[in-house]
């Protein structure tokens, strides 16, 4: 199948909706970074401005017909985000990104087990000898919150370890749950790897060996990607981010389950988030409003609206066989360059649309410069994924990632320039075919 | 690819692999160790003064790092070795002022030798900092060295 189509659309097509592919023409670096950050239609920009020229006022306080108006559309825009990833309207938090969503997981946690959020809050709370999974593959955002956790709460952080080229599984996990896990958080697609999780089976196992746990889900690199049904999937929370799904920056999503956000204590507090105040105490609204403290980014809230609306029209279905496509095209050129080793799923197996490298005897940073210089964006570096990176052997790898408007002819490019790298660097062996880049 | 031969001069390529002064150092006076987060780049800097404790009679790094990182490194050790403090400090002052210069003005090669070859990083803003490293550890390893004892 062609990976230059996406659903009723040429991917040539689809890339005038993007001002940047636009606006550069034929001339364009080929950029795929998707990963770090996706870049923008049109539309998802005129939706944020047409906001803040034509409705722009408060939300959820005032009385005017302003307020009113600019409240329905945050209000509407969190029914279709919510929609997209398959949560109930109650089910879905605004965050900053997902990173930001992982921390009110763990502070509201940290907070319960400080005694805050009354009885209905204890089942957050967490003692000394409590254990959280996280796996080694983790980003730095599903790690460091939970390792700031355990250090509140005299909980005890249990790694699910990877093995030589990144990958785990459900026997992994099943060799560090017990009756005292509470937390198991893994993400759906690995940012380093292209692992894909399999979240159902994960999660059943979780139920089976770990009855108190809770399941959080990394998503920040599946929503944007891939069909995503949250409530369906059976984990307990997620997090995604807007700006690698076509939107914003600054915006993002948490998912919990409505009976577990109305009572995890909101870390955050302040205007918004309350019922009734005293100068002694407050109360706090159920969820998802308990957690929006202070004013919120309602401009981008819509454009990431408008952004999930565009992905939707697309079919995520699409999107995913078309990044599969293209991510098998990478895989199999990859492997078939010499000094060059690939990170994660071998080729033949399935995997997200991207695909991280090691270059023998060069530098990822001095990949990453020589890959720039041919036109070819990609990122280089340990990807918020030290641990990974330590269990791999190496400091840093050359990561090249794909989304809706990525082309065949990038992908090309990219391994093209990719086999040139070892020649210029003066490391090629004698006869090692080479790429040409001009 | 003209851009990337003026950052990758040859004479970088090649202290990429000789890598001068690549090794531990016995009874060094001061050690630094440098760490570039973003990249995981690292080097251990160390430097032993002569009686006056005016000179550096021996430098030596390890580290593990990028190309410009290791070459920047290798050439500072051609550059210092048997300086002054006073004169290693002039080196530092105009090698970062070099690196801060975004390819503007011309480099002092009586002052920096070899060394004016990284000129073409800094205008790569994202790399000055690998370029940086071992400068800013000798540099920290002279503070350190020049310290009054307590």
């Amino acid at each position: 199948m062609s990976s230059d189509t996406l659903g009723a659309r040429r991917v040539a097509d689809l890339r005038l909706d993007f001002p940047v592919f636009r606006d550069a023409g034929e001339h364009a670096p080929a950029y795929l970074d998707s990963a770090a950050t996706s870049q923008r239609p049109a539309r998802v920009l005129d939706a944020e401005r047409e906001y803040l020229e034509h409705h722009l006022a408060p939300v959820h306080r005032g009385a005017s017909a302003a307020v009113g108006r600019s409240t329905t559309l945050f209000e509407d825009a969190r029914a279709t985000v919510a929609r997209f990833v398959g949560a109930g309207e109650r089910e879905l938090v605004w965050a900053e990104n997902a990173t930001d969503a992982l921390n009110i997981v763990a502070l509201g946690m940290a907070d319960a087990s400080a005694g805050l959020g009354g009885a209905e809050a204890s089942r957050f709370a967490l003692h000394p000898g409590d254990e959280l999974v996280v796996t080694e593959a983790e980003h730095h955002a599903n790690l460091i919150p939970w390792q700031r956790l355990a250090a509140r709460t005299g909980a005890v952080l249990r790694p699910v370890r990877v093995d030589e080229r990144g990958l785990w599984g459900p026997a992994e996990l099943a060799a560090v749950l017990s009756p005292r896990t509470r937390v198991v958080a893994f993400a759906e697609v690995s940012n380093v790897t292209g692992f894909l999780a399999p979240v159902a089976e994960l999660v059943a196992l979780v139920r089976e060996r770990s009855p108190e746990a809770l399941v959080v889900l990394d998503a920040c690199q599946s929503v944007p990607h891939r069909p995503t049904d949250l409530a369906a999937s059976g984990v307990d929370f997620a997090a995604f981010s807007g700006h690698k799904m076509l939107g914003p920056n600054g915006i993002g999503g948490l998912y919990g389950r409505a009976e577990l956000l109305d009572a995890l204590p909101p870390a955050r507090t302040g205007g918004s988030t309350i019922t009734r105040v005293t100068l002694e105490h407050a109360e706090f609204l159920p969820a998802p409003h308990r957690f929006e403290a202070g004013t919120q980014p309602v401009s981008q809230v819509v454009a990431l609206a408008e952004a999930a609306r565009y992905l939707d029209e697309l079919g995520m279905a699409e999107v995913a066989r078309h990044e599969s496509a293209l991510a098998a095209r990478m895989v199999e050129a990859v492997a078939a360059l010499p000094g060059v080793r690939l990170i994660g799923p071998p080729p033949g197996e399935e995997r997200a649309g991207l695909v991280s490298v090691v270059v023998d005897d060069v530098h990822a940073h001095d990949v990453g410069q020589y890959l720039d210089e041919a036109g070819v964006v990609v990122r280089v570096g340990h990807h918020c994924a030290q641990p990974l990176h330590r269990a791999l052997g190496v400091t840093a790898t050359t990561r090249a990632s794909a989304h809706v408007y990525t082309t065949e002819d990038e992908v090309d490019r990219f391994i093209d320039a990719l086999g040139g790298v070892r020649r210029f660097f003066g490391v090629a062996g004698a006869g090692e075919q080479t790429g040409v880049v001009a | 690819m003209s851009g990337l031969e003026g950052l990758y001069q040859q004479i970088i390529l090649d202290h990429s692999k000789a890598r001068h002064g690549d090794g531990p150092l016995e009874h060094a006076a001061a050690e630094h160790h440098e760490y570039n987060p973003t990249c995981g780049d690292e080097l251990t800097m160390r430097i032993r003064l002569d009686e006056s404790g005016e000179r550096i009679e021996e430098l030596a790094w390890q580290g593990d790092g990028c190309s410009i990182s290791m070459a920047s490194a290798s050439a500072l050790v051609d550059l210092m070795a048997g300086r002054t403090v006073t004169e290693a400090s002039e080196r530092i002052d105009a090698f970062r002022a070099m690196l801060r210069s975004q390819g503007a003005g011309e480099p002092d090669e009586e002052l920096l030798e070899d060394a004016i070859a990284f000129h073409g990083v800094s205008k790569y803003v994202m790399r000055v900092k690998c370029a940086m490293l071992s400068w800013v550890a000798l540099e920290a390893c002279l503070a350190e060295a020049r310290a009054p004892r307590a």
